[in-house]
């Protein structure tokens, strides 16, 4: 008899745990899903045109600002953003993302000592990117840019050093 | 390792003891199934809560963008339109249990001395419970939304102090805006959850202070304890519940509809389904007595429920011997199921105009520009004039054409001396000129990227002359009606049979029969004016 109400009621609590245990299962894994995924066409941002390849010289960075097309969660956003363009020869160019790779501060090209330099800890880097003093972890990220008819093009993503 | 731990925490806070002192609670002998529905009614709150947040997590609440960031979450988000049809559904089932268990503690008579406020907190957290469904529904910004809220805003300003009630509800009783938008998201995301949390936990408090209701002969038997018994049933009936919700999720889709839209009124407003017999209830009382319908009745119902412990004070007695209260029951339920049956009934139905997809740029022009973009691709004038360059004709989507018309019907029929003359017919050179003249950015989109069908559809239609009398994008005439959204307002079948014989479908029509056209044309064009959006 008391063994008989033991096995009932540990059946009891098995039960309960068993099912408490899928149903949390069955909530939490779409909802880790929904917080930890990336959505879908978050990715899909295009080129953009930022200047015309003339009018940069070789050997000479310039900050150019540039309007973007940017998917911005449930919105399609137009946006102002600048970049640092060092033209490397008669055809190509090289776009860096204008954030200091320590800590995202804008950094600046100091033409007199000829490197880009941060303000905010004194990171240095040289004109092809490359960390050449303070803080900074890696050299200078650049955009994917390409040029096509003379129109500088480039991408909104970001490639890490 | 974990038994010192919990138990440090148990001396210093009393967690531990509480939760055992709470499940250890002694429950009447009688206790069992019927029981469970409480339980069940606090596990949807719960849940609600849970999935209520996480869909607060991806939501803008203003009008206009709430609907965005809502087609976002089911279209792109990860799980996002599980998680939404969790909240809907929930929403749903909340309601079921919500009742099931009042029903249940009304049959018992489980209301009685000493249980009164017990009761009428139930009541409250019934009514709250609507007000979760009623301010909700708003919060999708679609026209299903839009429409239900404008209704119950007017049926508000019927009550007595209508016009303060309609003031807090940030409205002058015509219109719904950015202000009643927000009264809305705030009682649902802070101030009804906060005073239904609240509420819950008086309500469990009093049970726990007056015990689960006896049934008579329950004082001579040993009392039994909550744990594990009771908990397993309680658990049981949550995960059936469960399993109906998720039944619920993975086979009926939450509807989305349009972008709520004050000027649409094709549109057929309802009520969600519980609040239909409501609805039905209302189209009874007319004229002076639709104060009486909308709120004398309703408002009598209410009281009678809070008034119940009051009214019925006789002795607790075997549900089989309240004869009474089952009678009561089962009318209710009777009523309510006709009445939601008659307005289900008698609603026509709406073609929902379902597509989420962003339009395409083609769906965006004028037929006549898409006319033009056909007579283009058919001319082979992309062997001089490609598109995006300068080759031996100029780039047409660089610059909008300032040249005169004559000349481009000119170029068009002859584009070089030693050309052959075109044999496209004059109405499509025609579109050519609207297209290089007139041409938008979207144009210039469509111009690379309108798939054939939709193009030839608009041929058609620029060959038919359908613009002189309909608008299109628009474009067009204004004798019939204008063509942008038919697709909400009628199907396929209508359209297609429409054409040939437009008296038969809308009887005083002026429109020609177009009997003359091929099967396959008409076809065309019906997929073509279709495919256009609100």
């Amino acid at each position: 008899m008391v063994n008989e109400s033991h096995t009932r009621r540990s059946f009891y609590i098995n039960a309960i745990n068993v099912l408490a245990s899928l149903m949390a299962a069955a909530l939490a894994i779409p909802a880790a899903a929904y917080l930890l995924i990336r959505p879908k066409g978050s990715e899909d941002n295009g080129l953009s045109e930022v200047a015309d390849l003339s009018q940069l010289t070789i050997g000479k960075p310039q900050e150019v600002i540039y309007v973007r097309k940017r998917v911005d969660g449930w919105h399609k956003v137009t946006e102002k953003a600048s970049t640092w363009l060092v033209r490397t020869d008669e055809h190509s160019v090289t776009a860096f993302n204008p954030a200091c790779t320590h800590l995202a501060c804008p950094y600046h090209w100091d033409g007199p000592a000829n490197h880009f330099i941060c303000p905010c800890h004194g990171s240095a880097f040289s004109i092809d990117g490359k960390v050449i003093a303070g803080p900074a972890p890696r050299p200078l990220d650049r955009y994917v840019a390409k040029v096509e008819g003379g129109k500088i093009l480039i991408g909104f993503q970001v490639d890490q050093g | 390792m974990l038994k010192p731990v919990l138990k440090w925490i148990d001396d210093r806070t009393g967690l531990i003891s509480a939760i055992d002192y709470f499940f250890e609670e002694e429950i009447p002998a009688s206790a069992g199934w019927h029981q469970v529905f409480g339980s069940v009614a606090m596990f949807a709150f719960l849940l609600q809560v849970v999935t209520g947040i996480l869909m607060a997590l991806n939501y803008a609440p203003t009008p206009g963008e709430a609907w965005e960031s809502l087609r976002y979450v089911v279209t792109q988000v990860t799980a996002g339109s599980t998680i939404r049809a969790l909240h809907h559904w929930g929403a749903s089932a909340m309601i079921i249990v919500v009742v099931v268990h009042m029903a249940q503690t009304f049959l018992w008579g489980a209301y009685k001395k000493p249980r009164e406020a017990t009761w009428i907190l139930g009541v409250l957290l019934l009514l709250l419970t609507l007000a979760f469904g009623l301010s909700g529904y708003l919060l999708a910004w679609d026209n299903r939304a839009y429409w239900a809220t404008v209704v119950t805003t007017k049926i508000t300003a019927l009550a007595p102090g209508g016009s303060i009630l309609l003031r807090v509800l940030g409205t002058d009783g015509n219109s719904i805006g950015r202000v009643t938008f927000a009264r809305f998201y705030a009682a649902h995301v802070t101030l009804l959850p906060l005073i239904m949390g609240l509420l819950i936990l008086c309500h469990v408090l009093l049970v726990r202070r007056h015990g689960v209701t006896p049934a008579p002969g329950d004082e001579h038997k040993p009392k039994k304890k909550f744990f594990p018994e009771q908990v397993f049933r309680d658990t049981i009936a949550i995960f059936l519940w469960c399993v109906g919700l998720a039944c619920m999720v993975a086979f009926v889709k939450v509807p989305l509809g349009h972008v709520a839209d004050p000027t649409d009124t094709g549109f057929i407003p309802r009520p969600e389904w519980y609040f239909l017999f409501l609805f039905q209830m209302l189209k009874l009382f007319q004229g002076p007595l639709e104060f009486f319908g909308a709120i004398v009745l309703p408002g009598l119902a209410m009281a009678a429920l809070v008034l119940m412990p009051f009214i019925d004070r006789g002795r607790l007695v075997r549900i089989r011997q309240r004869t009474a209260a089952i009678t009561l029951t089962a009318l209710a339920a009777i009523g309510w199921t006709a009445l939601t049956a008659t307005a289900v009934a008698t609603t026509p139905r709406q073609i929902e105009d379902e597509s989420l997809d962003e339009p395409q740029a083609w769906q965006l022009i004028p037929a006549s520009q898409l006319a033009g973009i056909g007579a283009f691709r058919a001319g082979h004038c992309a062997s001089c004039h490609v598109l995006g360059r300068s080759l031996a004709g100029p780039d047409l989507l660089k610059a909008v054409s300032v040249k005169p018309s004559d000349w481009l019907m000119d170029h068009f029929r002859k584009p070089t001396p030693d050309a052959p003359e075109s044999d496209l017919p004059t109405a499509q050179l025609r579109a050519l000129v609207q297209l290089v003249t007139k041409r938008d950015d979207n144009a210039t989109e469509a111009w690379r990227t309108a798939p054939a069908g939709p193009v030839q559809g608009a041929i058609l239609y620029q060959a038919n002359q359908c613009s002189t009398c309909h608008t299109l994008n628009g474009e067009g005439g204004k004798l019939g009606p204008e063509l942008n959204g038919v697709r909400a307002r009628h199907d396929r079948a209508w359209v297609v049979g429409h054409f040939s014989d437009p008296e038969k479908f809308s009887p005083g029509s002026q429109m020609p029969a177009f009997d003359f056209l091929s099967e396959s044309d008409i076809a065309t064009l019906t997929d073509y004016v279709m495919s256009i959006p609100r």
